[in-house]
């Protein structure tokens, strides 16, 4: 049985370490949080917070306080609130360890395309670009194959690009793919998944 | 110099003009500048360029200047809760410069600095690169992006004290601080407008030399995404 979105997200958890700053993004990335069991980890929403808590309980909702996902949430003892060009400065600078963000398609070079299907869906790149630029280390998490079951994980890129070279783990629902020299490496196979399985469902080039 | 206005419209007097830059605060919903973006409405000025993350939402925001075609131009990193930004967008009525949401802050606050240009990797290799300098430092290659300058800044704040010190309250500061720098003239419309002494001097988000105008008004406070938990699930 391929992963379900909480167990990719639990994979997806082991990757962070105790005292890591960490960006989630929209989706399967937010369950992220669930998983993190003892490890101290910081959540950062780029639209100026450090330190995010869950959501709040009905009727304690604060219009001030909201995610990057513009979604209500909580603070904690240990957050701190900033601008939008501060919350960006840390991202650009090298401080947020890590991101784990979804993908409309990856390639086995590291190029990731999350925000645009051309002539179709237009919302923007949001905080993306930036953060793929600007972290120490981009996890991708996102279903192996599209709802036509077209590999999503490709050679090279079809659509618009968020960030060139800058993806360095790729988790999906059938397993976890690293981006090494000359392709991808596989690293797990999500329980049942054969290792014919993952390479028939990938495009990319995959090297031993 | 007395900066506080009685309302919205007195404090927009002589400001503007048809086809002029605004920058203007909020992520989202949160944090708008709401009350002067309806006097804006009401005084029917056109053509306006809005540097502004988002576009509000159809009914709210910036989205109510859409609905009245005032909007030329929005320089913004996600529209993605706005029916009919998207509508003029793809039909061309609209124009859209898609900008990184760390490169539209930064743009604000280096054109707020007195800086014209930085370089920065973001959307290096995508074509938000396109037709931009490119120049390598360290073995890296950056591309170049412009200062915002904008004609006027519109903001929304906690609290001010009489001499434009702002104060914001938890993530509604957002872009409001760079939005704020960049204009040559900021108004900022907040929800309490407290005597001069009583906001911490240490704990003053924004400087009253950054704020020219000043007005208090109740605000709706719209919240776009309302998520809640249940008191068993904690």
């Amino acid at each position: 049985m391929p992963w379900d979105r909480n167990q990719m997200a639990a994979r997806a958890a082991e990757e962070l370490e105790d005292g890591m700053y960490v960006n989630l993004g929209i989706g399967i990335p937010t369950l992220v949080a669930n998983y993190v069991g003892d490890k101290d980890i910081t959540l950062q929403s780029e639209n100026g917070m450090l330190g995010m808590g869950p959501f709040p309980f009905e009727g304690e909702e604060d219009a001030d306080l909201i995610n990057a996902g513009k979604q209500t949430i909580t603070e904690l003892s240990r957050t701190s609130y900033f601008d939008s060009a501060t919350s960006f400065a840390m991202i650009r600078g090298g401080k947020i360890a890590a991101a784990i963000l979804g993908a409309m398609e990856v390639d086995e070079k590291g190029d990731l395309a999350n925000w645009m299907i051309p002539g179709k869906l237009v919302k923007g790149m949001g905080g993306a670009m930036d953060l793929v630029a600007g972290v120490g280390r981009v996890i991708v998490v996102m279903d192996h194959t599209n709802k036509h079951g077209d590999s999503k994980v490709l050679k090279e890129c079809t659509l618009p690009l968020t960030g060139q070279g800058v993806v360095d783990l790729i988790i999906t629902n059938l397993g976890v793919l690293d981006v090494v020299e000359g392709g991808l490496k596989i690293v797990e196979l999500a329980e049942g998944v054969s290792d014919a399985d993952m390479r028939a469902a990938t495009q990319a080039t995959i090297v031993d | 110099m007395k900066k506080i206005y009685a309302n919205a419209s007195a404090a927009l007097d002589g400001v503007l003009s048809d086809g002029m830059l605004i920058a203007a605060g909020g992520f989202g919903l949160c944090g708008i500048p709401e009350l002067l973006l309806e006097a804006i409405k009401e005084s029917g000025v056109k053509d306006l360029s809005f540097a502004s993350n988002n576009a509000g939402v159809d009914d709210f925001g910036i989205g109510i200047l859409l609905q009245t075609k005032q909007v030329k131009k929005m320089i913004s990193s996600y529209v993605g809760e706005n029916a009919e930004f998207m509508r003029q967008y793809l039909s061309g009525e609209l124009e859209l410069e898609f900008n990184p949401q760390g490169t539209l802050a930064e743009r604000m606050r280096a054109g707020g600095a007195g800086i014209p240009g930085f370089y920065t990797k973001t959307g290096v290799g995508t074509v938000i690169a396109d037709g931009k300098e490119h120049k390598d430092f360290n073995g890296e290659t950056y591309i170049m992006e412009e200062g915002i300058f904008a004609d006027l800044a519109i903001v929304k704040a906690w609290k001010a004290d009489d001499t434009g010190n702002l104060v914001f309250r938890k993530t509604a500061r957002n872009f409001n601080v760079p939005a704020a720098t960049c204009g040559k003239i900021c108004i900022a419309e907040v929800e309490e407008i407290v005597p001069r002494g009583s906001l911490d001097p240490d704990s003053i988000h924004l400087p009253g030399i950054y704020v020219h105008r000043i007005i208090q008004g109740s605000h709706e406070k719209r919240i776009e995404q309302r998520t809640t938990r249940k008191k068993e699930d904690a």
